[in-house]
């Protein structure tokens, strides 16, 4: 097996000015840290921080049969969506497996702007083009044309408001509007992976550079992918190929609120007969009663298994998701977690595991 | 930060990235722990399992655990013998190990059970030819 090449994201020079540590990440070479996982995380909770991820994918549906099939594709009810909104769902096999989990833009009557995982994004795009064929749409890969970032934080919206041009103002919560940042054509989103309030920004590559120095000369403080990760996890925001998988489906993963069944979408009909009878196992936070970090893979004495874990900064004991059987899902419920031999104690709690100051 | 400070000449280091201090007046008694470039590598220290005292500790071995918020790290045992003391600052404060990796970031002290092992120890040069 040949070992393809990394791929640098268009602000590759800024990481390596800023001495991040690069990893690869779903075949891209991305920035795990900059200055420590725990200071970016707590930048972000208290002030704004700024997130490269342009590795995730986006494709374009237009065409006059764009909101029927996406109503066919995605668990939620895309005929919700106005234009200007955003929508998030999840893909499903017809058993209602998970394929992805995804925001959905829609940027006018017929044109949405779908992002991907990036592990996922080229096998979403063969799903959905082997299912278009009934349909009166186009879909095209606008993943080489578009860079993310994704700006975070309780002051992110003041951060970022002198950045935008005369009259312009920010979407509100799951809103979007074509502004410019920075001089910068960008689609910004009111939509995250934090827990926290803030926008994600869409411009084209070669202009991210001007975007991403205009944020951090504003005071935005750059974050890599392990504070992101220690970020959604204390949100209780599922990480696909973690919380989200093939083998389980959404309403296992706490996903029913985003599962529209009568909207006749892949999987409904698997989906139904799991909600109408009740999931075998579900998903849900926990959080260590003493010392110790669970990790992913880590069992449950008893039956069920951690899908992420961590240390939560902003709480200082381990925290995570496992899957469990239903009758022990309960919050409140003392269960054990074997980490590598040792048995720690833990109990399943609320979601979210922390939640922001003034929320 | 020089070289000596980085990897201090003064002491014996295991490929895996821990170095050892063998006690000026008892060459059986040693002080473990891991490299600057070990802790770098893991970035900030969250969590520390170490072993308890009269533990046995083997030669290439794992005797402990030290974590990142990230990542697990085995902490390999650069000689084999009893363990008689443990670091008891690192519970409270594991990130003394990234502020201090060859001073009050130690990990435990051993009796050594074979001095011969020590020959397979890398000294300091060699070692931060590992590390490229």
């Amino acid at each position: 097996m040949s070992i393809a090449a990394l791929r640098p994201t268009p602000l590759f020079d800024r990481h390596l000015a800023a001495d991040a540590r690069l990893v690869p990440f779903a075949g891209w070479e991305m920035p795990v840290q900059y200055a420590g996982v725990r200071e970016e995380h707590l930048a972000v909770r208290q002030r704004a921080g700024v997130f490269d991820v342009s590795h995730m994918g986006e494709l374009e549906t237009r065409g006059p049969g764009a909101e029927a099939f996406l109503q066919r594709m995605l668990s939620n009810d895309a005929s919700k969506i106005p234009v200007g909104g955003a929508q998030y769902s999840v893909l499903c096999r017809e058993d209602g497996g998970v394929l992805d989990d995804l925001f959905t833009y829609r940027l006018g009557e017929d044109r949405f702007l779908t992002v991907t995982n990036a592990a996922n994004h080229a096998q979403d795009l063969a799903w959905l083009r082997a299912h278009a064929e009934r349909f009166e749409v186009e879909l095209v890969d606008r993943l080489d044309e578009l860079a993310m970032l994704a700006v975070q934080g309780p002051a992110a919206r003041a951060l970022l408001a002198p950045l935008l041009g005369a009259g312009e103002q920010l979407p509100g919560r799951f809103r979007t509007a074509e502004l410019t940042v920075a001089g910068v054509p960008a689609l910004v989103c009111g939509t995250g992976y934090t827990g926290e309030d803030g926008v994600e920004l869409l411009c084209a590559p070669g202009e991210a550079p001007a975007v991403w120095d205009a944020l951090v000369a504003a005071g935005v403080t750059p974050a890599g992918l392990a504070a992101r990760d220690t970020l959604r996890l204390e949100a209780c925001l599922h990480l696909y190929g973690n919380d989200l998988m093939e083998s389980r489906g959404p309403i296992e993963a706490g996903l029913g609120w985003c599962c529209k069944e009568q909207t006749g979408f892949i999987g409904a009909e698997a989906i139904a007969a799991t909600r109408a009878a009740g999931p075998r196992e579900q998903l849900v936070p926990f959080a260590f009663a003493g010392p110790g970090i669970p990790r992913q893979g880590n069992p449950v004495i008893g039956g069920g298994e951690v899908t992420s874990g961590t240390l939560s900064p902003c709480l200082g004991v381990g925290v995570g998701m496992a899957y469990l059987p239903a009758e022990r899902a309960a919050v409140g419920t003392e269960i054990e977690i074997d980490v590598r031999g040792t048995h720690r104690p833990a109990i399943v709690v609320e979601k979210p595991i922390y939640r922001p100051e003034g929320s | 930060m020089s070289a000596d400070e980085r990897y201090p000449s003064d002491l014996l280091y295991h490929p895996e990235h821990d170095w050892v201090r063998l006690d000026p007046d008892d060459p059986s008694l040693a002080t473990f722990g891991i490299t600057w470039y070990a802790q770098d590598s893991l970035g900030e220290i969250v969590f520390w399992d170490g072993p308890a005292v009269g533990a046995q500790v083997t030669k290439d071995g794992s005797y402990a655990e030290l974590e990142s918020v990230k990542a697990v790290s085995d902490v390999i045992a650069p000689l084999s013998g009893e363990v008689v003391e443990v670091n008891a600052a690192l519970a409270d404060d594991p990130a003394t190990v990234n502020a201090s990796p060859y001073g009050e970031g130690w990990l435990v002290r051993v009796r050594i059970a074979d001095p011969g092992e020590r020959e397979a120890l890398l000294d300091a040069t060699a070692y931060e030819e590992l590390t490229g």
